[in-house]
């Protein structure tokens, strides 16, 4: 029997356009979904508890607008929610101190998380809590086999590389060849009467602290051509403007 | 005062030239910083002895080198390096060993940076939709995206010393599965052709293959061309949900230009667009933006290339 861990956050829809109101996103008006990643992570994470027999419990950081998140996972099928209470921007190293504390205290096995979350894309949550916990590591799995350890398989340079990875461990998912499963109506119901668990932990303060937000440097008007036949001058300034080939 | 560290670039067992451009960003943060060579013989460190701009190089050396394991490199690269803030490339291996390396000495950590003004780091956040700037107070592990720094110049000769180091492997490789064809990943080359929808068929990529194997290039593919044919792999997708890319070069044919892939090729140094609609998103960001169908302009810009590279 397993207990495994998916960790899940709410991100903007992928699809949104992203605005400003001053130096700050403005997120209001743009719908929250589970980040894609973590559909994987969930997914993987389920396929683990068909072979292994266990249960499946998903955590997420934030206030009460993330429990949707946590709903969005149990509605799929996992076992039990929790969410740890925090209304403030954490840093990675703040980010990283609530999760360790929260999974130590459950006797996990195994996590998985995404591989990064659509909003900053950075990827450090799965190997930072890994290192925090003491465990073993692979990040941006597109593979994985459940036995007494797990068979892991990765890109490397050239490409892939399998890895056994002893458990307790941290697994960070990349789509691959899955498929996820979708909620079915008995599992939207049984979401709308779960209960989130809300853990309460304390947060180190963070040193890296958010100074603004801005639009990407607009990109200088290209130069167009009509048809076919252009692609011959193009080749060119690729060599002789852009110093690319 | 505490120093500022690069970690190098290791590929394949050598130093990456993207190390240079770490040394520049580094530079940036004040002060002539550490280059550690994480390494299992200690001559891989020439590589970046000629690089100009690092105060001194250690050659970490250590049998856990020989494949990554981010436990094990975390541990023997932490147990070598000084205090201060660490430099990294922002590789999916690296900003993966960044982010167990500031865990482990309970500092966080910045990935993705393309611009660095004092304590002043900005990365792209929402896959490039937006911009964010942090401030730092305090040591702190950052990963860099290669193309956006200058490269220190070469000419250096920078003095090496020889530090025997070590950490615990948590995973093993069992197996490394090569590609079957040797064209790059889009991961890994700085020259993508993605093709989308608009190539008409996944036969149809072979036109782009043969392109990239004249240039050295990846061929890549947008989330509709992986969802609507089965023989192009998720591996060879660009964008939000597949591979964030920032090549030199990225030429997109047949490719609308939705936000999604937008999100994961917007920052390539030079956009070449080919589409046979003339609003297609994708011009809006293309520097060389040619109106017409992938069957006009491939054969033209092949013979082209072909003639140029000969």
């Amino acid at each position: 029997m397993s207990n495994i861990i998916v960790l899940v956050k709410q991100v903007p829809d992928t699809n949104a356009r992203i605005v400003l109101s001053g130096d700050r996103v403005d997120l209001s008006a743009v719908k929250k979904v589970m980040s894609p990643y973590d559909e994987f992570a969930v997914e993987t994470a389920l396929q683990h508890r068909d072979a292994n027999g266990g249960e499946v419990t998903a955590i997420t950081v934030g206030d009460a607008g993330a429990d949707k998140v946590l709903k969005d996972a149990k509605a799929i099928g996992v076992d039990h929610i929790v969410r740890i209470d925090s209304s403030e921007s954490l840093d990675s190293n703040a980010l990283q101190t609530v999760l360790a504390s929260v999974v130590k205290s459950m006797d996990a096995n195994v996590v998985y998380c995404g591989k990064s979350a659509a909003d900053t894309g950075a990827g450090s949550t799965g190997p930072g809590l890994a290192e925090r916990l003491g465990w073993a590591s692979v990040s941006n799995s597109i593979s994985v086999s459940f036995g007494e350890q797990l068979s892991v398989i990765t890109p490397s340079a050239g490409g892939n590389a399998r890895y056994n990875v002893p458990l307790p461990a941290v697994v960070s998912c990349d789509k691959g060849d899955m498929k996820v499963r979708k909620p079915n109506v008995k599992g939207i119901m049984q979401a709308k009467r779960a209960k989130v668990d809300v853990q309460t932990v304390d947060a180190p303060a963070s040193t890296v602290s958010v100074v603004s937000h801005s639009m990407p440097p607009a990109k200088p008007a290209g130069k167009s051509y009509e048809g076919g036949a252009a692609a011959a001058e193009v080749a060119q300034l690729l060599r002789d403007e852009a110093n690319v080939i | 005062m505490s120093e500022t560290i690069v970690i190098a670039e290791i590929v394949k067992g050598a130093v990456h030239s993207t190390t240079a451009e770490l040394i520049t960003a580094a530079q940036a943060l004040g002060s002539q910083p550490v280059v550690i060579v994480p390494c299992t013989d200690a001559g891989t460190a020439d590589g970046a002895s000629e690089m100009s701009g690092a105060s001194r190089i250690i050659a970490a050396k250590s049998d856990v080198f020989a494949n990554y394991d981010a436990a094990g490199w975390a541990a023997a690269i932490d147990a070598v390096a000084p205090s201060g803030v660490i430099v990294a490339s922002a590789s999916p291996q690296s900003k993966d060993l960044a982010a167990r390396i500031a865990a482990r000495r309970g500092i966080s950590v910045v990935q993705d940076v393309v611009k660095i003004d004092g304590h002043n780091l900005t990365s792209p956040i929402y896959s490039g939709k937006a911009m964010q700037t942090v401030a730092l107070s305090g040591d702190a592990v950052l990963t860099v995206r290669p193309n956006v720094f200058d490269a220190a110049p070469s000419g250096g000769s920078t003095e090496i010393s020889v530090v025997d180091t070590t950490g615990d492997m948590a995973t093993a490789v069992q197996e490394f599965m090569a590609r079957a064809s040797s064209r790059l990943d889009v991961a890994e080359a700085n020259i993508i052709i993605s093709g989308g929808r608009g190539m008409g068929s996944p036969d149809n990529f072979v036109h782009l293959e043969s392109i990239a194997d004249t240039l050295g290039a990846a061929v890549g593919a947008s989330r509709a061309a992986v969802d609507t044919w089965e023989s192009i792999p998720h591996s060879m997708q660009v964008g939000q949900t597949g591979k964030t890319v920032n090549p030199n070069l990225y030429i997109a044919v047949g490719i609308s230009g939705a936000i999604q892939h937008l999100a994961g090729m917007r920052s390539s140094k030079y956009i070449v667009a080919i589409n046979k609609d003339a609003d297609a998103p994708i011009f809006q960001h293309a520097d060389y933006g040619i109106v017409a169908t992938w069957e006009e302009a491939l054969p033209v810009l092949q013979s082209t290339l072909s003639s140029m590279m000969a």
